[in-house]
């Protein structure tokens, strides 16, 4: 049971992970992935949905027959979406107001129909949440990368207008590289998005490509008597 | 004497009730968080709206409670695209002392760009602020009072210091900046605060005898 729960992490994480392998939910994460806190705060709400959405679906399992399930499950969606919603006005106004419209847009996110269908819809409630967790921290950490990579490069800063997401405390966390006034426009414009984000797809699967040629690699040491190649 | 579908067991009835109850549980849900968030949500933006009046019309100008004391006015000229200018006046001991205009231009680079312009009673421009826009990062932006001060220079301007057709960039002769590459966008700020600032020269009195919408809207909210 406890395997199972490392590869449901590690599908969510790295081997599926929806934003650089699956490319699921593209329109968000290219969109609000400009600056960190932006990423960090729509990465959050994400999470918070999927975690929500998954448990739900998987404990609505016994009523749901395969016809009306879609239609279920647009519903417990657009709910879940919509508390988030009203959570962040309440509690964090103003990146509310920067994130704007992507935030009642996580209902369109494919991403989390997609978990709902492919795992919650399968599963029981406790592995269904963990799996939106996972695959939410993923998304969060595909996003962070991005605005990672797309700051630096066109702002030459990291955690501007970090007190957006955590009030006024956070006002001079922002960590300035690069000389002052410098603009690449490129990075922040979203052609930007598009190159950033295939180059930090091209960087996981060389990463992976790595490390799959050295565990073959090992293979082969571990038994070199037998079959000479 | 039954009809199938009004068996519980048929599948269409289970269909039906399995949704219903997601539909209700949904809205239960909605419904109490909407009623546990909404007095945070109405603080956190009244305290939006204190913050942004108190940005364009000192507060030294005026002791009433102006964040309640506005009306909505239109007019095809002064506030182009349908749009519903609202106008919140300052006054000091009842005498009107400021207004804040919330409209918006209708033609920056990338659409609407909202406004808030404060307006003191003899006509000087006591502030201006951007509160949303989808101008250009780094081209456009330079509007935000965090990324450049260009939008101070607007402050102690009036209808009597800057002549009408100096109200514009400097680029079609008049007496703003543009931005390096930008000139949409400054252009259309500086002149939807120059109408702005003729509708009040000419509806000065009328802004302020008007009886406040505020009872209104706290009615229609509910
Ligand atoms: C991708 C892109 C985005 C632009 N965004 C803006 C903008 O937000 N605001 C603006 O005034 N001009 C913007 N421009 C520039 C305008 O097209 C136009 O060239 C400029 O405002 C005219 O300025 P100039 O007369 O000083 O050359 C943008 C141009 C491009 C190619």
């Amino acid at each position: 049971m406890s395997a199972n729960y490392r590869d449901i992490m590690a599908d969510g994480i790295w081997r599926q992970n929806t934003g650089l392998v699956v490319l699921l939910g593209l329109c968000p994460l290219l969109a609000v992935s400009n600056t960190v806190i932006n990423a960090l705060g729509l990465g959050l709400a994400t999470l918070l949905v999927l975690v929500v959405t998954n448990t739900a679906v998987s404990l609505s399992r016994p009523m749901l027959r395969p016809e009306v399930r879609i239609p279920a499950y647009v519903l417990i969606i657009a709910s879940a979406v919509t508390v988030v919603e009203l959570l962040m006005r309440a509690w964090t106004h103003d990146l509310y107001q920067t994130l704007g419209i992507f935030i009642p847009l996580i209902v369109t996110n494919c991403a989390i129909i997609g978990r709902a269908e492919a795992f919650a819809a399968r599963n029981r409630p406790l592995p269904a949440l963990a799996d939106g967790f996972a695959v939410g921290l993923g998304f969060t950490i595909a996003l962070l990368a991005l605005g990672a990579v797309r700051e630096l490069a066109g702002y030459g800063t990291l955690l501007r207008d970090a007190e957006l997401l955590f009030g006024p405390v956070a006002a001079g966390w922002q960590i300035t590289v690069a000389p002052v006034d410098w603009e690449f426009l490129l990075a922040i414009l979203p052609p930007g998005a598009f190159i950033a984000l295939g180059c930090l797809v091209a960087a996981r699967n060389w990463f992976d490509a790595r490390r799959q040629a050295a565990a073959d690699q090992a293979k082969l040491d571990m038994q070199p008597a037998t079959e000479p190649s | 004497m039954t009809d199938a579908s009004n068996n519980p067991r048929h599948p269409v009835a289970r269909n039906a009730i399995a949704l219903g109850v997601i539909a209700l549980l949904g809205t239960a849900l909605l419904a109490w968080v909407n009623s546990a968030t909404k007095p945070r949500i109405a603080e956190q933006e009244r305290r939006q709206l204190l913050d942004q009046l108190e940005q364009v019309v000192p507060a030294d100008r005026f002791n009433n409670a102006m964040h309640e004391d506005f009306i909505l006015v239109s007019d095809t000229l002064a506030f182009p695209g349908g749009q519903q200018a609202q106008v919140f006046r300052a006054r000091q001991q009842g005498v009107p002392a400021a207004v804040a205009m919330k409209f918006y231009a209708i033609d920056g680079y990338n659409g609407r760009i909202d406004l808030i312009v404060g307006i003191l009673a003899d006509g000087q421009v006591s502030g201006v602020r951007v509160l949303q826009h989808r101008e250009t990062p780094g081209l456009g932006d330079g509007i935000e009072l965090r990324r450049s001060d260009w939008i101070l220079s607007f402050n102690g301007r009036s209808l009597d210091n800057t002549a009408a057709e100096d109200w514009t960039v400097q680029r079609d002769g008049g007496d703003f900046d543009q931005f390096t590459g930008a000139t949409i966008t400054p252009r259309a700020v500086v002149r939807a605060v120059h109408r702005a600032l003729e509708y009040f020269e000419e509806n000065q009195e009328a802004l302020f005898s008007r009886p406040s919408e505020f009872a209104a809207s706290e009615e229609a909210e509910r």
